[in-house]
């Protein structure tokens, strides 16, 4: 009976923070850029497919087995570095202060390019980069064993939001950044600089989308297709916390990630039909996510 | 409470947002007929008043009475439908449709039991937003994006849309604001002569004592979220307080 | 032609009509078949242009549309009416009853909300429709071939048969739609769209406008999805999936809110592009799509619709 529970506590929690550290980007983008951005599964699964790329690479150089973890971060910063000029200059500065509907819909058309730019990259196999798990050993809870990866995942989401938080609430480009979130026009009266604080945020969301996708890679196949998952899971996980609230993509992603992990081992059936559920019921009773803004007098 | 001939009343009203009171132990009765209109300095609680009483904000305490029924926890558009309409600060227009579409729009709202199979542009619509429209000289405008128009003339459609229905009170939230100096006069006598045609209680949010003057007979003053003076307009005018709080004209007194 | 015939509405859906099921006798198979499946996307985005005229836009309409699908399938399969008129028309009826019950809970949201929580109630469906294997889980059941009046059409008449039938039935849809938007409340809807708090201080309610789009939404996407499941002779829960919903976004952001015939073109617009590049891109389609989608909006950000009000207006203004 502990022994069930705890399980469901670790697997959700593992779970939990994977979810995270995607949803972190997701509503960070949002709550600046006001953009729900469906392309964000896309960027994951480019972080996944780089990673899967250079962690061979590196291994054939012979370096010490611990810098992998320094190839994976590369790999995400690569993805975030090409695609983030490419998709917030090029694409999404043409629709700013447009319906957000609009919007969601050109997002939805970059991830259409996305899935067919990973097919025309690596091809329909799938690959597989399953060393860096192996780096950091197991551990035994009596008669649970996990792997140290995993587990290390949890303290990963930990310091990225720990991190995001700190950067926003105790540093003057944090302040300037939540300046631009309340209102962009009076911050940029005041002489911020809106289009940098932008492609900045975006770059952020994007790093955050693709390192998710870097630190997954060894724990599955990367394939074609292991994007469209994360996109309504990262959703659902906003949805939930709220759009544009890191508090609340903590505790959006660990309700989905412990419902989750206890349909596994309780109600299998249930295991992808219960998250829709979860951000069904939250939208019916608090449509704005547990931790919503307040909106301004409109007359 | 009592029954009594008042056709909007509130009794002791109690409002605050945070820290601020946009309303203190208001009580206020209006008949019908009477020009009222409501002066005070920003954030005194005139706004605030008026949107108690149209439904969009609750007050804490007190209760607001309409033709003696209690409207206080009614929503804008029931209390609306009841015979109360407004006009805006900001002109609340449709701002792609024309004059005409938007008059045309305020008329289908005010209608019950639509088809939805005829047009709304047919022959008796169109005779009574040619009437509005002459009503309020927006003749000339009729067929114009409202987005483009000039200001006084987007205050004339706002109000006038709030007149299709033909309410028993409207309520005109600053009517000359945001207007230019020459056109204030032209604008208020326009107003004035488009609601002088029905038995029309008009309430109204005004800051130039010439027009309060020239337009109401009854004044009521705010100050704080309290009113400090409700009178015939000459003697709230003359007030102390009134002078002191609202208007501005101290008297030097000596030192 | 006087500029009074080419206005009337009649007069162009008959026309149109007729053009359309004259045309359908000397153009290949393939493209009847688009031509039908591009009706049945229209339906759809036909609702969802009625929903954007009250200033909503449903993220989530894979959901009326699998409901559509699967009523038209599972009449088919287990109670054996094989009638594609009777089987449209009650997928229309009874998608349009689902909407009505959904309806409230949705009409309280606004913008983005609204889109999300219709993704999630379509998300939903496709959660339950793959895990119920008695109706084929995720791999979805074949329909039974159509009858027309008690007939079955042979095989190589059966697609125009369906496109005739199909035409005719949206036509009539679109005509009384079309009617819906001139009249009063079509007219308060547009207002809702510019500023719901006015049109509820003018005594109206944006919440009924919002319940009554919906369900009219509801029934159009039901209708549609029925069409699509008796044109492909097959239905699965894809019907529902999310990326389906966007290509119906797509469609009436192409289309824009002011025509009900530009709806119906880019529709036929994103059939062809897919179809097209499905046969010489295979591997690339979605990449062309996502292209073709991005510089659609870019270039024509009021939809095709605005050039059709243009030029109907030129004949009006004489």
């Amino acid at each position: 009976m502990i022994d069930e529970l705890l399980t469901i506590f670790l697997d959700g929690a593992i779970y939990a923070s994977w979810l995270f550290i995607v949803a972190l980007g997701l509503t960070f983008v949002f709550g600046v850029l006001k953009i729900l951005n469906i392309a964000h599964g896309g960027i994951y699964a480019l972080g996944a497919y780089s990673t899967a790329t250079l962690v061979p690479i590196f291994y054939s150089l012979g370096v010490p087995e611990q810098f992998v973890i320094l190839t994976m971060l590369i790999s995400a910063l690569a993805v975030a570095i090409v695609i983030t000029p490419i998709m917030e200059r090029g694409i999404l500065r043409r629709f700013y202060g447009q319906d957000e509907v609009l919007i969601v819909l050109v997002t939805y058309a970059i991830y259409l390019v996305l899935e067919d730019v990973q097919k025309l990259i690596w091809g329909m196999n799938s690959l597989y980069v399953s060393e860096p798990r192996e780096l950091l050993g197991a551990l035994e809870f009596g008669s649970l064993y996990y792997v140290g990866y995993d587990l290390a995942l949890i303290g990963l989401a930990i310091f990225c939001g720990l991190f995001l938080w700190l950067v926003l609430n105790k540093t003057k480009s944090g302040k300037i950044v939540l300046a631009v979130i309340h209102n962009p026009e009076i911050s940029g009266c005041m002489g911020v600089n809106i289009n940098k604080v932008y492609l900045a945020a975006f770059f952020v969301g994007a790093f955050l989308a693709a390192l998710a996708g870097s630190f997954t890679a060894p724990l599955i196949s990367v394939q074609v297709g292991i994007s469209v998952a994360v996109v309504i899971e990262s959703f659902a996980v906003v949805i939930i916390g709220g759009l544009g609230s890191i508090p609340g993509a903590v505790i959006g992603a660990l309700i989905i990630g412990m419902a989750r992990a206890a349909c596994v081992h309780k109600l299998p059936e249930a295991e992808i039909f219960i998250m829709y559920l979860c951000m069904a019921g939250m939208l019916i009773f608090r449509p704005k996510g547990l931790f919503q803004g307040t909106q301004a007098r409109k007359i | 409470m009592s029954k009594n001939n008042d056709l909007l009343r509130a009794e002791g009203i109690n409002k605050s947002f945070g820290a601020v009171t946009a309303a203190k132990d208001i009580n206020v009765g209006i008949k019908k007929g009477e020009r009222v209109s409501l002066i005070g300095s920003n954030g005194a609680g005139k706004t605030t008043f008026m949107n108690m009483v149209t439904g969009y904000l609750k007050p804490d305490t007190g209760n607001i009475f309409f033709k003696n029924e209690n409207i206080t926890s009614l929503n804008p558009r029931v209390i609306t439908q009841k015979g109360i309409s407004r006009s805006f600060q900001i002109p609340q227009i449709f701002e792609p449709m024309s004059t005409w579409e938007n008059l045309l729009v305020a008329l289908g709202t005010s209608q019950k039991n639509h088809s939805y199979f005829k047009n709304a542009r047919s022959k008796e619509n169109s005779d009574y937003i040619d009437e509005m429209l002459s009503r309020f000289s927006l003749n000339e405008f009729a067929h114009r994006q409202v987005s483009e128009l000039p200001g006084g003339v987007r205050k004339l459609l706002d109000i006038a849309m709030a007149l299709v229905r033909k309410p028993d009170i409207l309520l005109l939230d600053e009517p000359t604001s945001g207007v230019g100096a020459e056109e204030k006069y032209p604008l208020m006598d326009t107003i004035a002569k488009a609601l002088s045609v029905e038995d029309l209680t008009v309430i109204f949010v005004e800051h130039d004592m010439d027009i309060v003057q020239n337009y109401s007979e009854r004044v009521v003053a705010f100050y704080q979220g309290e009113i400090i003076a409700d009178d015939n307009c000459d003697k709230v005018l003359k007030d102390k307080n009134v002078q002191e709080y609202v208007t501005g004209k101290t008297q030097v007194k000596a030192k | 032609m006087s500029p009074k015939l080419i206005n009337n509405i009649f007069f162009q859906s008959i026309f149109l009509m007729s053009l359309l099921i004259v045309v359908g006798i000397f153009i290949p198979n393939w493209l009847v078949f688009v031509i039908t499946k591009a009706i049945a996307y229209g339906l759809v985005g036909l609702g969802i242009i009625t929903l954007m005229r009250g200033g909503l836009v449903s993220f989530g309409q894979g959901f009326v549309f699998g409901i559509g699908g699967y009523t038209a399938g599972l009449l088919g399969t287990q109670a054996g009416l094989t009638d594609a008129i009777l089987l449209l028309f009650i997928s229309f009826i009874f998608t349009g009853f689902v909407g009505l019950i959904i309806a409230p809970l949705l009409a309280r949201y606004r913008d983005i909300f609204f889109a999300m929580l219709s993704l999630a109630f379509s998300m939903v469906l496709y959660g339950i429709l793959i895990k119920i294997d008695a109706i084929g889980g995720s791999d979805g059941f074949v329909l039974p071939e159509s009858t027309y009046f008690g007939i079955k059409p042979s095989p190589e008449y059966a697609d125009y048969m369906l496109y005739v039938v199909s035409i005719i039935m949206t036509g009539i849809v679109s005509i009384i739609i079309k009617y819906y938007y001139d009249s009063t409340p079509g007219l308060i809807a547009l207002a809702v769209r510019e500023n719901e708090l006015r049109v509820e201080y003018l005594g109206s309610s944006a919440f009924n406008v919002a319940v009554l789009n919906f369900t009219i939404a509801a029934g159009l996407g039901g209708m549609g999805g029925a069409l699509n499941g008796i044109a492909l002779g097959h239905i699965d829960p894809e019907f529902t999936y999310w990326t389906t919903s966007g290509e119906f976004v797509f469609i009436s952001i192409l289309a824009g809110y002011l025509s009900v015939p530009a709806v119906f073109l880019a529709a036929l617009l994103l059939e062809l592009v897919r179809s097209f590049s499905g046969r010489y891109f295979p591997d690339t389609w979605q990449l062309i799509l996502g292209v073709f989608l991005i510089l659609s909006i870019i270039f024509i950000p009021s939809g095709i619709g605005s050039f059709f009000k243009k030029f109907f207006d030129k004949f009006k203004n004489k």
